[in-house]
Order: C-alpha cells, then sequence, then structure tokens
C-alpha cells in the first residue's frame, strides 16, 4: 500500500508541475461571497483562493464541485478544482447558508 | 435553529455510523465499552485542540495542511480497520463459537480493541472539529446563541440515535453470520475511508485525478441527501467520483481480501480441530 503510495505521489509531482493552472481568489466579507459569480476557464485545472475576512470560521462547500474546506476567522485557503467542463457550479458557505451564495462559471 | 441542528446532526452522524460499525465488529471482547469510551473521549479533546490550531493546520503546506491532514487521519484509519479485519478472519469463528455455548463476553482482544479504539478517535476528531468550529462562531455570534446551541445538542442527540439504532439492527445478525457480516461492513467501510482520503488528496492537488467526474449519479442519490450520506461511511458512495478514488477503493478492497483469505485460511490449516 505505501509503495503504491509512493508511487502516485510521484506521478501526482510531475502532474501538478506540468499542470496549466488557472488562479482565481473569493472573498468572505460578512458571510457573503464577493464575488459571488466569479468566471474561470472551463478545461483548466484551477487553484482558487478564499479569503475570510469575517472573524468567525467558514465552511467552503459545493455539491456540484464536490469540494468541502473549513476557512478559519480571518484566515485564507486554497482548493484546487476541475478541469471543469464548461457550466454553473453553485458553492456556498455551510455555516452561514442564508446569505454565503455564489457560482463559479466555466466557460 | 433548525439549520444548527442539521449541520450538527450531519458531522455526528459519519462518526456514529462508524462507532456503532466497531461496536459490532467488536462483540464479545473484553472491556471493549471502555475502549470505545476512551476513543470518543480522545477524539473530542482531539477535536477542540485541532479547532484552536486548525488555521496552522490549514497555512501548512503551501495552504493545503487541512486536506493532507484529513488524508492522513483517513488513511490511518484504513490501516486499523484492515488490520482488525485480518485478525478477525483468524478469530471470528471461534468466537462465534464461543459465544454460542456461553452467550456472554469472553475472548480477550486487546490488541484489536486498541486498534479500533484508535478508528473511533479519528472518526471524532475529524468530524468533531469542524462541529467545535461552528460552535465557536455561534457562541461569538450573540442573542440566538442559546437557541442554536440547543440545536446544536439536539443535532449531536439525533445523530447518536441513528448510531444506536444501526447498532441493534446488526445484532439482529444470527450469531453463526455475524463476524461475517461486521467483518464485511468493516472492509466496506475501509475502502470507502480510502476513497475519501484520495478525494482530499486530489483536492491538495498532491494526487492526479484520474478522470475528474468519471459519473455523475446525483439525480438518483445525491451525496448530500441523508440517505447518500449515510451510504457513502458505509460503504464509500459517492455521487461524482474521480477515478482515483475508485483506484484507491478498489485496492484497499482487494488487499484487505487478500489478507483476510492468506492469513485466516493458514490458522486454520495449522491448527485442526481436535478430534
Amino acid at each position: 500500500m505505501k509503495l503504491i503510495l509512493a508511487g502516485c505521489l510521484a506521478i501526482a509531482c510531475q502532474g501538478a508541475m506540468a499542470a496549466d493552472i488557472h488562479e482565481a481568489t473569493l472573498v468572505i466579507q460578512d458571510h457573503r461571497f464577493e464575488p459571488a459569480e466569479l468566471t474561470v476557464p472551463a478545461g483548466r485545472k484551477i487553484k482558487l483562493t478564499v479569503v475570510n475576512n469575517d472573524a468567525t470560521a467558514e465552511e467552503f462547500e459545493s455539491y456540484e464541485l464536490n469540494r468541502e474546506k473549513i476557512v478559519v476567522g480571518n484566515s485564507r485557503i486554497i482548493v484546487f478544482v476541475g478541469p471543469l467542463e464548461p457550466g454553473r457550479y453553485p458553492f456556498f458557505g455551510e455555516f452561514h447558508m442564508d446569505t454565503a451564495k455564489g457560482s463559479l462559471i466555466a466557460e | 435553529m433548525l439549520a444548527t441542528t442539521i449541520l450538527v446532526f450531519r458531522e455526528v452522524l459519519e462518526a456514529a455510523l462508524i462507532i456503532s460499525i466497531v461496536c459490532a465488529a467488536t462483540r464479545g471482547l473484553v472491556r471493549r465499552g471502555y475502549w470505545v469510551s476512551l476513543g470518543v473521549v480522545l477524539g473530542v479533546g482531539g477535536a477542540v485542540a485541532l479547532a484552536f490550531g486548525a488555521d496552522r493546520v490549514a497555512n501548512s503546506l503551501e495552504g493545503v495542511g487541512q486536506e493532507i491532514m484529513n488524508a492522513a487521519v483517513l488513511m490511518a484509519a484504513v490501516l486499523m480497520l484492515a488490520w482488525h479485519a485480518i485478525w478477525m478472519a483468524r478469530h471470528g469463528r471461534a468466537m462465534a463459537e464461543e459465544m454460542k455455548s456461553v452467550g456472554a463476553a469472553v475472548v480477550d482482544g486487546s490488541r484489536p480493541l486498541r486498534a479500533l479504539m484508535l478508528v473511533v478517535a479519528l472518526a471524532v476528531l475529524r468530524e468533531g472539529s469542524e462541529v467545535v468550529l461552528f460552535l465557536f462562531g455561534i457562541g461569538a455570534g450573540g442573542s440566538s446563541a442559546m437557541a442554536m446551541l440547543a440545536g446544536g445538542a439536539i443535532g449531536v442527540l439525533a445523530g447518536a440515535t441513528v448510531g444506536v439504532v444501526l447498532y441493534f439492527g446488526l445484532l439482529r445478525i444470527p450469531i453463526r453470520h455475524f463476524f461475517t457480516a461486521t467483518n464485511w461492513m468493516v472492509l466496506l467501510l475501509a475502502a470507502g475511508l480510502a476513497s475519501q482520503a484520495a478525494h482530499f488528496l486530489i483536492q491538495a492537488d498532491w494526487l492526479p485525478a484520474l478522470g475528474t467526474r468519471l459519473w455523475d449519479s446525483s439525480w438518483l442519490l445525491s451525496n448530500e441527501s441523508l440517505f447518500g450520506q449515510t451510504l457513502r461511511t458505509l460503504v464509500g458512495y459517492d455521487a461524482r467520483p474521480a477515478g482515483m478514488q475508485l483506484l484507491f477503493y478498489f485496492t484497499t478492497a482487494i488487499l484487505i481480501l487478500t489478507g483476510m483469505k492468506t492469513w485466516g485460511r493458514s490458522i486454520a490449516e495449522v491448527s485442526p480441530a481436535p478430534p
């Protein structure tokens, strides 16, 4: 199992270096995402930075992207997503679901 | 308050399901109550500590420390479960025989209990730290804090109830087939956790996805539905799996099965029953 993992990791490192990664940023302010709609290129891996300017923790989550990750108050995280098919990928903040909503638009 | 209840319930559910499988799988082992409780206590302690250190974890390893820690915790649990499944393949039949004749906790199994104590602790740790962070946020919020904390408590109770129901459901399996059934559940649980570990490593960009989304069965059963989430824990269901997750899932399942066949059989051949 360890050997397999090590082998996979070696392949992964090469893959990650060779890949063409698009970087994008989302900001959480007053339990809202800014921008609420973020356009990203389809067909490329995306390095998404989520900056939380609130004092309390938030959980960045998206069913469509199959991602979830905690963002502690006054902090930032990085989430890798995609490559995506063109389309709309809603996300939300699980700790403040009534206000923290947005979408990633791949085109 | 309802939203709080649901959120906490969802986090507790996964740990509760894992604990009930562990409780069933350790049926008949001496002092299992002690070890399982110790696992819960250590897990809760670890969850609070982890919540305080969450920003440090998140910022380590170029921003993907959270994923790597989750993957490491999951793989540690997979190893412990695999070890337990193989141990049970050797001793399960003897235990069932003994329990049929004596009908009580009889077998000394402190070694598998320690391994499963760790599985419980790691499950509580992973799910618990999110609950702690969420409740801290509410505590800082002020006005409606008490109502929401009450909601959280209801969520914990509801999650624990599902675990208890699963446990007593499993106990209804006839003792002849009992350990075969629980061993299969442990195997599927381990394979599912390995798939989740792969998911985190892809999210961290440490592993290639090998197909970001092999299929999408969320129209049939979504990850976020109650049943989907339950199946995710029990058998590793994912409505939108990446190729690497399937690779981890089946590699883990095949390795455990091979281990069970190899070591489980050899013991039976080495020590035949006296005539």
